[in-house]
């Protein structure tokens, strides 16, 4: 585990993702360089306060995506409601309110695929608690471009759904418990 | 890392569409482009874009059906009601100071952002004293901006949205029924003009009181937006007002000091003097 092995990191969660990717970003230290972009379902039509109840709580830098934004190292990015996150070949991150994927928007496919397309093999895919499937294209999208697929267990995920998806379909995807995938991460940076 | 030939092929389609029709799509946005394109792609059974490209070129069925796959049509009336409520409250007494108004709705879809302007403007005695330039590329959703028909079963989102944006009436005030369509009253449309008109390539046509320009930004690359803002600028009267969707900025914009948000949170800018 080389520190040069992922570019960015992705993760995607629904139904139980405000404790699930809270928790993933409280374990990280300030000096985890690999940026991260982040798919988390919420209802539309609300205007997030996430990046603020994240901020508070880690010590990476946590913001809401903006439109044509170079994805810089030791940041966070979370989707905007109602927008989907993409990412541009050259590295710069763009949103888009197409219609909905899966009935998700924003969706984990989309940010997973465009990532992939971006980064390649240097991309590491998390996918965590969820009620519904999105995610689980994406995920097979980014191993099958060479990256690293890392799944939440079901046995312990909130809404098990979105994890057996992927795990269906991408049955290379490593399946961790969230504790394992902080241990994983920081192991990344040292 | 050596370019995909996927990405060539995508380039190279790009160029053939531009060559053929005039169309530029080649500073779009281009991971949300692409994804249209691959979904264009599994439509029209073609493995690669190389064929799909074949099929732009020659055949024009095929090639108008491909085009549609690559703007963006997606639309409400009232989408983001703070936005609405602020241009009521805050940009209507200003336009009322004028003995006319024109306001530019560019890359207006199906009409729903004109419909939606039109019923405020109307409920603010306004209407008669406006001038509407309506702009898109898609031809039909131009002749559907024409007709004002819109399917029955959206009418419940848009009255909620109406009502959340301050509407002093009712919705289904401005409508009839027939069937499972919602035929928008034609007074509305008395002083529009629907036209064809791109963004990428087509110059200033007009001097606006308020440009409406929301979620077709975020489809450009830098230099498209910033061609794109620099047409505005030049298409806005003296502390004339830009209005920009939810999620779109100017932050890294050359042209942002040419403008100020004066209505925070709802992107509504105004021109300032230089």
């Amino acid at each position: 585990m080389s520190e040069s092995q992922y570019k960015a990191v992705v993760v995607g969660a629904s139904a139980g993702g405000v404790v699930a990717i809270s928790s993933l970003l409280e374990c990280l230290p300030s000096n985890f360089l690999t940026p991260i972009c982040i798919v988390l379902h919420l209802p539309p039509d609300k205007n997030s306060m996430l990046d603020q109840i994240f901020n508070d709580k880690c010590s990476l830098q946590v913001k809401e995506a903006d439109d044509k934004e170079s994805i810089q190292p030791g940041f966070v990015y979370l989707a905007p409601p109602n927008y989907h996150l993409m990412v541009e070949q050259d590295f710069s991150l763009s949103l888009s309110s197409e219609d909905p994927v899966l009935y998700s928007r924003p969706s984990i496919d989309v940010l997973f695929e465009t990532a992939a397309d971006a980064y390649h093999e240097k991309l590491l895919g998390i996918l965590l608690t969820g009620a519904n499937s999105d995610g689980a294209k994406g995920l097979q999208t980014i191993i099958k471009k060479g990256g690293d697929g890392l799944v939440q267990s079901p046995d312990e995920a909130e809404a098990k759904t979105m994890p057996m998806a992927a795990i269906k379909k991408s049955p290379s995807a490593r399946v961790e418990s969230l504790e394992n995938i902080c241990v994983f991460l920081k192991s990344l940076n040292s | 890392m050596s370019t995909k030939i996927e990405d060539i092929e995508l380039r190279l389609l790009l160029e053939a569409i531009f060559h053929k029709y005039g169309y530029d799509f080649r500073n779009y946005s281009m991971a949300s482009l692409k994804r249209r394109l691959l979904q264009a792609c599994e439509e029209f059974k073609c493995r690669s874009f190389s064929q799909l490209q074949d099929y732009i070129l020659h055949d024009m069925e095929s090639a108008h059906a491909i085009l549609a796959f690559m703007t963006v049509q997606v639309s409400e009336m009232f989408r983001d009601p703070s936005y609405f409520k602020a241009f009521r409250e805050q940009v209507v007494p200003v336009l009322r100071t004028y003995p006319s108004i024109k306001l530019w709705i560019a890359g207006c879809s199906a009409g729903e952002e004109f419909y939606s302007f039109a019923i405020i403007l109307k409920e603010e005695n306004l209407l008669d004293k406006t001038v509407f330039y309506c702009t898109d590329i898609n031809h039909q959703a131009l002749n559907k901006a024409k007709t004002g028909i819109y399917s029955l079963d959206r009418m419940k989102k848009f009255s909620m949205n109406y009502r959340a944006a301050g509407g002093t009436s009712s919705l289904s005030d401005y409508y009839t029924t027939s069937y499972d369509a919602a035929i928008f009253d034609k007074s509305l449309r008395k002083n529009v003009v629907f036209s064809d008109h791109s963004l990428v390539s087509d110059a200033s046509f007009g001097e606006m009181h308020f440009i409406s320009c929301r979620n077709v930004l975020i489809y450009f690359d830098k230099t498209l937006q910033d061609r794109v803002l620099g047409l505005f600028k030049d298409s806005l009267i003296r502390s004339g007002y830009l209005g920009l969707g939810a999620k779109e900025n100017m932050l890294f914009s050359i042209h942002r000091n040419a403008f100020e948000e004066v209505i925070k949170n709802e992107r509504i800018f105004h021109k300032i003097s230089v």
